[in-house]
């Protein structure tokens, strides 16, 4: 073996000299630009935040100075009547919680059940299949889910309970049908947060004599459980501000029920209506839906904080 | 070959394997390998990277059965019985045959539920608090979590961790402890106290170590099994016996190279 050259100077003393040049500071335009620009992709979505709630509180504004309006009046009126000067909210409300319920009753336990098995049991070739078959689901727009409730769901509801229980229009087919819609969501997101449990962590528990089924249920959901539970509330956030399903199929009657079989008009399906019907600008009948939307907005800005505390308090670091 | 396959046995082995081949698909991993483990004894098996050592151990409780493309030929044998019969559950064999892994992998639960789970899905009806004790007692833990019995397991150092995994297979009260090189992510420090842990389990335990760390081998174990790759890069087994005996006077001149450094 040759042995290296000792006489030779290092390539560091020869450059000492020029040291100062070297280290001088240099202008980098290509950073800087790259950095103003992702300041503005963020800025851009504050900007739209402020301006919703800019818009909805101005118009919302409008609607409680109305002399037929009160705000106590609007959140706990049992009667939504805008034509003869009724507002009481509780009735759309208690529609959207009822058909966001239903929804979450299908798509949480089917949900997590699918992630579960797609994380844990399934082989490469059944998920090969169940995978892309969920996008699809995904992938359906939400005004086919609606007429796939209306001439589908509701007929099969009315063939099982019989067609004088059930109406036309009722919450239930939309709140099932919108459980179906938002399953693939949870799914793969509560999938996601499986996944990325470390593999150590099983293998752990099988070295323990730990079945699949207590290590699936017993270690990695509850090491995932924030990233479950964030699926959840974005379910259920989803399920609350659901438009097209309820507009088509859970009727357009304002209606204070807890029968699922009835009709019953939801606060998004009601400013869908009313924001595509014909009424005069500035009555309070069409300041409403801004009232509704910022009320919306509100349920959904609480669930999101709700959930951010619940992951925060039940997380199982892993790492 | 040569007359070191077996270490003289006084006693019938905790676990042996009879002319055991393991193949990942095609690749065979392990090739023609027959030793039996004194029970009651530390047996280490060491070699260089790649020759199978871990897929050696964990043929021994099954772990190899979640690579779906890993097969074993040949058989082994734990009370006379083979354990890849067909009627052999390996989800009751791992709890007689427990394991400590490479990196310590507690849950992310806190230290007494990570005692306290593998018992409990294991049916343990006993008091669960005097399990929780006796076995971080065991895994000199104890001293240093008792004030903290319901924090989180991941706030302990590496070296607590690896000794609570270890509390932990011992809840499940397993004849065998399986360990896969515990002390490879541990401090000099933190790698004593395992190996003087290992020490005192050995009066009441089988263990099988795999290290990669000669010094640990010579200290720590009773039998050492050398383990190297043959031409086809299948691991086989070079020389077992008694790790005094392998350590000062090898048979093979492939184990002496490697245990003097001249190759590994």
């Amino acid at each position: 073996m040759q042995k290296p050259n000792q006489t030779q100077a290092s390539p560091t003393h020869m450059q000492t000299p020029d040291f100062s040049t070297r280290l001088q500071k240099r202008s980098r335009p290509g950073e800087t630009l790259i950095h103003a620009f992702l300041f503005f992709c963020g800025f851009v979505s504050i900007l739209t935040t402020l301006g919703i709630v800019f818009e909805l509180g101005k118009e919302s504004l409008l609607f409680f100075k109305s002399p037929d309006v009160t705000i106590l009046g609007f959140l706990t009126g049992t009667e939504w009547q805008p034509t003869i000067g009724q507002f009481g909210v509780l009735p759309l409300v208690s529609s959207t919680l009822m058909t966001s319920f239903i929804a979450m009753v299908i798509a949480l336990p089917l949900g997590l059940g699918a992630a579960i098995y797609l994380s844990e049991y399934a082989s490469t070739k059944s998920r090969s299949i169940l995978k892309p078959t969920l996008e699809v689901l995904a992938g359906i727009p939400t005004v086919v889910y609606g007429y796939f409730a209306l001439t589908f769901m509701t007929p099969l509801l009315r063939g099982i309970f019989g067609e004088n229980t059930v109406d036309i229009y009722n919450t239930l087919s939309a709140g099932l049908v919108m459980g179906i819609m938002i399953l693939p969501l949870v799914c793969s997101m509560s999938e996601d947060a499986l996944t990325s449990v470390p593999y150590s962590l099983r293998e752990a528990a099988y070295g323990l004599g730990a079945t699949k089924l207590e290590t699936a249920l017993q270690v990695v959901v509850p090491a995932a459980l924030s990233g479950i539970i964030a699926a959840f509330i974005i379910g259920i956030s989803r399920a609350v501000g659901e438009t097209m399903i309820v507009a088509i199929a859970a009727g357009s009657g304002p209606n204070l029920t807890l029968n699922p079989f009835k009709g019953a008009e939801t606060m998004t399906g009601y400013i869908a209506r009313i924001s595509g019907g014909d009424l005069a600008y500035d009555t309070p009948d069409y300041n409403s839906i801004f009232a509704i939307g910022l009320l919306l907005f509100l349920i959904t800005m609480g669930l999101n904080m709700v959930s951010r505390s619940l992951v925060r308090k039940y997380r199982e670091v892993y790492e | 070959m040569e007359l070191t396959q077996t270490p003289p046995l006084t006693e019938t082995a905790a676990i042996e394997a009879l002319s055991t081949h393991i193949y990942y698909g095609n690749f065979r991993a392990i090739k023609d390998a027959t030793l039996s483990i004194v029970p009651r004894k530390i047996t280490a098996i060491i070699g260089p990277s790649g020759c199978g050592k871990s897929t050696m151990l964990r043929a021994f409780n099954r772990m190899n059965d979640f690579v779906t493309t890993c097969r074993l030929e040949g058989d082994i044998l734990f009370h006379g019985h083979s354990i890849y019969d067909a009627s052999v559950d390996p989800v009751q064999l791992r709890r007689l045959i427990g394991m400590v892994f490479q990196k310590p992998n507690p849950f992310p639960k806190s230290i007494y539920e990570n005692v306290a789970w593998g018992a409990r899905i294991n049916g343990y009806q006993g008091n669960m608090d005097d399990l929780v004790e006796e076995c971080l007692h065991r895994a000199a833990l104890w001293d240093e979590v008792k004030q903290d019995l319901k924090k989180s397991a991941l706030t302990l150092s590496g070296g607590q961790q690896q000794r609570l995994c270890i509390a932990r297979v011992l809840a499940v009260r397993p004849e065998i402890i399986l360990m896969d090189e515990p002390c490879s992510a541990l401090d000099p420090i933190a790698t004593l106290k395992i190996e003087d842990l290992m020490r005192e389990l050995s009066e009441n335990y089988t263990i099988i170590i795999v290290t990669h760390n000669m010094q640990q081998a010579a200290r720590a174990s009773d039998y050492t099994a050398f383990f190297t790759m043959d031409s086809d890069r299948a691991g086989v087994m070079v020389e077992y016996g008694l790790t005094s005996q392998i350590f000062t006077y090898p048979h093979d001149k492939r184990t002496e190279d490697y245990i003097t450094g001249r190759f590994g």
